[in-house]
């Protein structure tokens, strides 16, 4: 080796020792620090203070969380290239969610709200009167009753950020209101049948189902739109990721439209009969109808059938809702009876009696339902998704529940019912911190026309909704082709099957006359037939296939001119 | 009865003075935000489109030459500098940043074929068909003042005239000496008037040769008897050589990795060989539908550009086999050469249509000063982008560069080209004995032969001064 190549070979090594030199570190007598105690047989432990095992415990589990799942299997990797880029994706991942767990446990500005009972206490027992003088004064304004007789039967919604609610009185009252400061933003009377009513992407614009057509109201109460090709719809749900307002009218007929460009993505017979429950599944944009055979169906808009039929009840579903993670699906039905289904599986988990007019998820997985004037709320307190009861409550007697909804980022549940709407405290059923990016509640107008923009930026196509939204951004998984045999290796295998059973055919004597040659030579052939049958009755088939094949084509090929028939695909039948 | 609820007021949420920032919390809970892959995919999807709308690659040309550019050299002291010589025997020094010619050197005869400056970028070396090496000192003063217009031409400083023309030119990284390629390599000192060093090998013109920044003695050269040979200075001989099948029109090193090379080669292929192991090449760049005519590193040794007889100038990764970017416009001709700026963010390219012309080196970069959020979003756009390339919508619209239409049928023609070659040699293997022809890569097929100097008798320098 010549010299000059040498020293392009030690050109790493040259700087490593230049750094050395620089930096004054001995390279003879460098090791590399140690930390933990080392063992009799030199091996290393870590052993940390008893809290900070408590710390790491506790860090293990929550990291989970973050981390979206596990990782994957580098080992059975080839390519050690992309082996090593992996790795370092996946160190990144483990870095970054250990830093959320940090955020988590250090940075985070509010605590969740909590009620526990002591002693013989039970907290189902404990009313909202008691809660009210234990909590602060702002928390306890959230309790209340708004009494308007006339206007009927109310259902509301909430922003995503909780900060704006929308009633609507089936009389035809719709009003939008600022939950911070208990203002009025806009009152308005329709004069006509209200069903529904729902915000669209944020509190500006709002959509309402009345007598005959849905319409799109602004903040201002100005009429923007009708949506006419929806008919005289029964239930709203908006879709914010997509920008979609899906709606299900009087005929069962689900429509989605987008509302950004309004087009009509999609437009599908139930053919199930009249429904008016529908919820969507925040965790993958997918929708639920609940009918009155007791079925419960899901929908994208994509596809005209249903992706999931399942039987949840005996009777009318009265009710359902969705579980933020994506993962539970609580329905309840005529048949006195609330099932909570576990949906990766589509297995009940559990079924409680009793009848719900209307329920609702919170933000931390709590269960509202109701009837009639009362309300109870279930809570998973095992951790092993077994609901059990957590709290009642009774509105005054006689007084319908339409609809619970669990205003987001607050512990509080609002309700609407036939004389107004109330609204009560549930601790513990609000997510206590907010991302100033997701749903703001102290969102300025600046900050809402820069989201919106941002949002539309990110607007989803209506393809992205399936039922495991997951597979979006993997690759399809590649197939192997069944590979056509050749006819020579059929022909083999026939002959091979027909020596097998002409050898099999017995060669014992018989009575006279029964095995004479002429009769065992029969025998065998008839074994033989009897193997070759399946084989040429295939053979068959497939010649009938191939010549239905051409057959098409050779119609396809008639109905052109004749110039243009050499053109016509040899593909083109299947 | 223990009980809290959540109860924020609106003092800790929202700014104090309407002059203060709005506040902002995070909350990382994957569960806040609902279908993040789906969001995430079409953020990649439109930072895809995006980059494809932002793409506005050229951003001006540099006219006065009256001759195609045959060569340029940079001035690694001086950022917006760069010196071009053309085929009349016209050298200029240009400013980028203005775009305009701020010194000419006059006294070429013939055409330029070699330009290089000294590392400090006080000495230009100009070679050319006339015979002559010219040593011209770089007015430092019209590099600084660019603004007067009066038309500035500098006188050279030294001129050796020699008994062949000269093929190019380089300057060793710190040092004062330089190789010129001709008949045989010359290795020139300043201060001297005649080589200092000359090296052959083979009887063939030497057409290039370029320095190593790593080790400053050693230069590579390449041949029109198709070789590519390694020097080094402090010893009598060459080291290696290597014998491919087509000619070789430019090397250049990677300055990251010093012991790598890459050789610009007539075959439209680039190969990136390892300086210590000439018996096959790293890494074989396919793009370009004819001779690729000069080349040259990104001073991150992390891409590379070429130039081509084919009207394009391409961006490689140095361990990409395709080209990561296609430049070209309507009334750029057969381009020469080619330069990376000393910051890596320019591409310069010197065509046979007279005109020197200014590329981004990334086609969709914004230009400018960028402010932090702005950078954090270009960053992010990047990594989403890098995070599902390999999905089919988003492959197809990063893979997607509209190509001029000779361009894209000479690419198509070369492909069923190599397609049927390929069936060709897998006919003939199938019919021949087993094991007779054992299959070769494409990084081995086009050497061959390579030659050590041990193998071969040494040659004496056939002049040395310093031993005098």
């Amino acid at each position: 080796m010549k010299e000059g190549m040498t020293r392009l070979y030690n050109w790493y090594e040259m700087r490593s020792i230049q750094y050395a030199e620089q930096h004054n570190v001995d390279l003879q007598n460098f090791k590399p620090v140690k930390m933990g105690v080392e063992q009799e047989d030199g091996s290393l432990t870590k052993i940390p203070p008893p809290e900070e095992q408590e710390f790491l415990d506790e860090m293990d589990i929550k990291v989970k969380k973050y981390l979206r799942g596990g990782s994957a299997n580098l080992e059975a990797l080839r390519d050690k290239k992309l082996k090593g880029q992996l790795a370092v994706r996946e160190e990144l991942y483990g870095k970054s969610a250990k830093a959320a767990v940090k955020i988590e446990k250090w940075l985070m500005p509010s605590e969740g709200g909590y009620l526990e009972a002591e002693g013989i206490e039970k907290t189902w027992r404990i009313k909202q009167e008691s809660i009210a003088r234990e909590v602060d004064l702002s928390s306890s304004k959230n309790q209340y009753d708004i009494v308007l007789p006339d206007l009927g039967p109310y259902t509301l919604d909430f922003t995503s950020s909780g900060r704006y609610m929308a009633v609507a009185g089936r009389k035809g009252h719709l009003a939008i209101i600022d939950m911070m400061n208990m203002g009025l933003v806009k009152e308005l009377q329709v004069r006509e049948t209200v069903r529904d009513v729902t915000f669209l992407h944020n509190e500006v614009f709002f959509a309402a189902a009345q007598k005959k057509y849905p319409y799109i109201y602004n903040r201002d109460g100005t009429e923007l739109h009708c949506l006419k090709e929806h008919g005289s719809v029964l239930k709203l749900q908006f879709l914010k990721n997509h920008f979609l307002l899906a709606s299900i009218n009087k005929f069962g007929q689900l429509h989605y439209q987008d509302v950004t460009t309004g087009l009509m993505v999609g437009n599908f017979r139930t053919g199930l009969g009249r429904s008016d429950v529908m919820q969507v599944n925040p965790f993958n944009g997918v929708i639920a109808l609940g009918h009155s055979n007791g079925s419960v169906t899901m929908w994208k808009p994509t596809s005209g059938a249903p992706m999931v039929k399942m039987l949840t009840h005996h009777g009318p579903v009265s009710a359902l809702s969705f579980h933020s993670n994506g993962h539970l699906m609580a329905t309840a039905g005529t048949d006195k009876k609330i099932k909570i289904w576990d949906l990766r599986k589509f297995e009940v988990l559990q079924t409680l009696p009793g009848h719900a007019k209307t329920l609702d998820f919170s933000q931390k997985g709590l269960l509202a339902t109701s009837t009639g004037s009362f309300v109870q709320i279930l809570g998973d307190f095992s951790g092993s998704q077994n609901y059990s009861r957590y709290m009642t409550h009774s509105i005054a007697k006689g007084y319908q529940i339409q609809k619970v909804m669990f205003r987001p980022y607050e512990d509080v549940l609002g309700l609407g019912h036939s004389m107004g709407w109330s609204s009560i405290l549930i601790p513990g059923s609000g997510e206590p911190n907010f991302d100033s990016w997701v749903a703001n509640p102290f969102e300025t107008p600046k900050q809402r026309r820069e989201k919106e923009v941002r949002s539309l930026l990110d607007k989803l196509p209506p393809e992205t909704i399936m039922l495991d939204p997951k597979k979006i951004g993997t690759l399809k998984p590649r197939t192997k082709r069944r590979e056509k045999r050749s006819k020579e290796e059929r022909e083999a295998e026939m002959e091979a099957a027909v020596a097998d059973a002409k050898s099999s055919v017995s060669t014992k004597r018989k009575t006279k006359g029964r095995s004479k040659p002429s009769r065992r030579a029969k025998k065998m052939q008839e074994a033989g037939e009897r193997a070759k049958r399946p084989f040429l009755e295939q053979q068959k088939q497939e010649e009938e296939l191939s010549k239905n094949k051409k057959q098409k084509i050779s119609e396809q090929s008639e109905q052109l001119p004749k110039s243009l028939q050499r053109f016509v695909s040899k593909k083109a039948g299947s | 009865m223990k009980v809290q609820v959540i109860s924020r007021s609106t003092d800790e949420f929202t700014r104090e003075r309407s002059n203060d920032l709005q506040r902002v919390f995070r909350n990382f809970d994957p569960s806040l935000r609902t279908q993040e892959k789906a969001v995430e995919y079409v953020r990649a999807l439109n930072a895809a489109k995006l980059d494809k709308i932002f793409a506005r690659p050229f951003v001006g040309a540099m006219d006065g030459h009256i001759d195609s550019v045959s060569c340029m050299a940079k001035n690694l002291n001086h950022l917006k500098g760069i010196f071009s010589g053309s085929m009349d025997g016209d050298i200029r020094l240009w400013d980028i940043a203005s775009r305009r010619t701020i010194c000419q050197f006059p006294g070429h005869q013939g055409a330029v074929r070699g330009l290089t400056a000294s590392t400090d970028g006080r000495i230009l070396v100009s070679c050319g068909t006339d015979c002559t090496v010219r040593v011209w000192n770089v007015p430092l003063a019209t590099i600084m003042d660019s603004d007067d217009l009066s038309d500035n031409s500098a006188k050279e400083s030294a001129v050796y005239v020699w008994k062949n023309a000269f093929w190019g030119v380089d300057h060793q990284f710190d040092g004062n000496l330089f190789a010129t390629a001709g008949a045989q390599v010359d290795i020139w000192d300043h201060n001297r008037s005649q080589p200092v060093n000359s090296f052959e090998w083979g009887k063939d013109t030497v057409i290039s040769v370029r320095f190593n920044p790593g080790e400053p003695n050693i230069l590579a050269t390449s041949a029109s008897d198709r070789s590519i040979a390694i020097y080094d200075l402090r010893m009598s001989s060459p080291t290696s050589k290597l014998i491919m099948r087509t000619k070789t029109n430019s090397i250049a090193w990677n300055p990251m990795e010093p012991m790598n090379f890459t050789a610009a080669n007539e075959d439209c292929n680039c190969y990136s060989y390892d300086a210590r192991k000439l018996d096959e090449a790293k890494c074989v760049h396919k793009d370009h539908v004819s001779a690729v005519m000069d080349i040259d590193y990104s001073p991150t040794g992390r891409e590379f550009v070429t130039g081509s007889y084919d009207r394009t100038v391409r961006i490689f990764q140095y361990n990409g086999g395709h080209s990561r970017e296609i430049y070209h416009t309507k009334r750029m001709q057969r381009v020469f050469c080619v330069k990376f700026s000393c910051d890596g963010s320019y591409v310069i390219s010197g065509s046979d249509d007279t005109n020197l012309r200014l590329w981004k080196a990334k086609a969709s970069e914004q230009m400018g000063v960028l402010l932090p959020r702005e950078r954090k979003n270009h960053e992010y756009r990047e990594a989403v982008k890098n995070r599902y390339k390999h999905l089919p919508e988003v492959k197809r619209i990063v893979r997607h560069k509209h190509l001029p239409k000779p361009i894209f049928k000479a690419s198509a023609l070369r492909r069923i080209m190599g397609e049927a070659e390929r069936r060709k040699d897998e006919r003939r293997r199938a019919h021949s004995a087993p094991g007779s022809m054992p299959k070769e890569s494409i990084r081995k097929k086009r050497i061959v032969k390579k030659e050590g100097s041990l193998e071969k008798e040494p040659l004496k320098p056939l002049i040395s001064c310093l031993k005098l």
